[in-house]
């Protein structure tokens, strides 16, 4: 299983010279199988360059949002494979509760913002809409279970497993929310089963302390609660995640050194940056490729 | 122990924060959590049980109507919610594990979540004057 990150900041896209190293695009990750299945984890403006990345020969892509808040969907419209005639897109997103996945993704694929209609796309497009508390399907060599877990609105997390490791997801998450520490057991807190004993979480570290202060039930974690949740999930990589746009790439390496620091945690941390690959093999090495 | 559902985890943290008695029960009618202030009633904190059935743990409570007429720990709202997935409301007599005697309105209702997931019940409960 090959993980390469394409975005990895939070809320709203911030190119510029401050962010070269971990990147100025939101959330999107490419999950790429021994057996050539393409996943591809959200829909931030990362999508873009992934999208121009892939052969014209590919023919099947699976598209799995967390949620539809506009950082992880605002590159879906420049994803090239949308405008291919003979692509299979097939689109996995939370089930709301009055309108379908299509229907709420329309919103925003439709004028005023945004010039072409979704069902004017030449690929050919499937919705799943995934409703359930731990709902798991086969994609590929893939087994992908999806849940839904703690941010405002329906938003899920994945769990991606294959014969060479397991990869968590969840890039906007505040499983502490109500909560001083993550003193209680597992099954008491939010997505705790998708992240359980994983080789690679990729979490939401947006905040500083301070900054989560003011923010608590914005649904988003610190570096220090990111840190925590994997110790709690037992993971043996995390990569923090979901950069908020005021973090430059100075800023990035203190707060992970910070918490590196701090103590000695049971797993290795590889820093959310843009560009980066992490190869998880049968004997789960964990390559790190940059 | 499998993670439970999101509601419920919410629920939990909700309740934790409330002054009022509330109990929280799964969606096969197990009292999974209950905070502080439905601990004083029950006359044994949270921190000391463990995840019981509703009916068993309701029962000891002697619950009565109005009326002064035993009620079925099955009419009760905290059990009508996680089995029928409608809220309820009523007034009832209690005795808690402390021996006192109360008068109760109790409000319960399901957890739905999207798509219809029934996710568990919740219970909130008030002490009344004796009218």
């Amino acid at each position: 299983m090959k993980v390469t990150i394409w975005g990895s900041r939070g809320s709203v896209a911030t190119p510029g010279p401050d962010t070269v190293r971990y990147g100025g695009n939101t959330s999107c990750v490419e999950v790429r199988g021994e057996g050539g299945t393409l996943l591809v984890l959200d829909a931030g403006t990362g999508i873009r360059r992934l999208g121009a990345s892939l052969p014209e020969t590919i023919r099947r892509v699976d598209l799995l949002l967390t949620h539809l808040h506009m950082d992880h969907i605002q590159g879906l419209g420049f994803f090239a494979p949308l405008r291919r005639a003979g692509v299979e897109v097939h689109i996995w997103g939370p089930a709301g509760s009055n309108h379908s996945l299509r229907s709420r993704l329309g919103r925003y694929l439709s004028p005023p913002l945004f010039p072409v209609h979704i069902r004017e796309m030449p690929c050919t497009l499937y919705f799943h809409e995934l409703p359930d508390g731990l709902a798991t399907h086969e994609i590929g060599e893939f087994e992908v279970s999806a849940a839904v877990v703690c941010h405002p609105d329906p938003t899920l997390g994945y769990r991606i497993a294959s014969a060479s490791g397991t990869l968590a997801y969840l890039p906007d998450h505040e499983p502490a929310l109500g909560l001083s520490g993550f003193t209680l057991p597992g099954q008491w807190v939010s997505g705790y089963s998708l992240a359980r004993d994983v080789d690679l979480l990729i979490h939401d570290a947006q905040y500083t302390g301070s900054q989560y202060e003011e923010r608590v039930g914005w649904g988003h974690s610190t570096m220090r609660q990111a840190f925590e949740f994997a110790e709690l999930a037992g993971v043996r990589r995390l990569s923090p995640f979901h950069h908020d746009p005021t973090h430059d790439d100075d800023t990035l390496d203190f707060l992970i050194d910070v918490e590196q620091a701090a103590r000695e945690w049971p797993f290795a941390v590889i820093p959310g940056a843009e560009g980066s690959t992490v190869t998880l093999t049968q004997w789960s090495n964990g390559l790190v490729e940059h | 122990m499998p993670q439970k559902e999101i509601e419920l985890i919410l629920a939990r943290h909700l309740a934790s924060y409330l002054a009022v008695p509330v109990f929280v029960a799964d969606p096969t009618g197990n009292l999974v959590y209950y905070n502080e202030q439905a601990g004083a009633v029950l006359g044994h904190p949270f921190e000391d049980s463990e995840d019981l059935p509703l009916y068993d743990r309701l029962s000891a409570l002697e619950p009565k109507d109005e009326k002064g007429l035993p009620i079925p720990v099955e009419r009760l709202p905290l059990a009508v919610a996680v089995a029928e997935q409608r809220p309820v409301h009523c007034r009832l007599r209690i005795r808690g594990l402390d021996g006192v005697h109360r008068y109760i309105e109790a409000t319960a209702f399901p957890l739905i979540g999207f798509g219809g997931r029934h996710a568990g019940a919740m219970s909130v409960f008030w002490e009344i004057e004796e009218e």
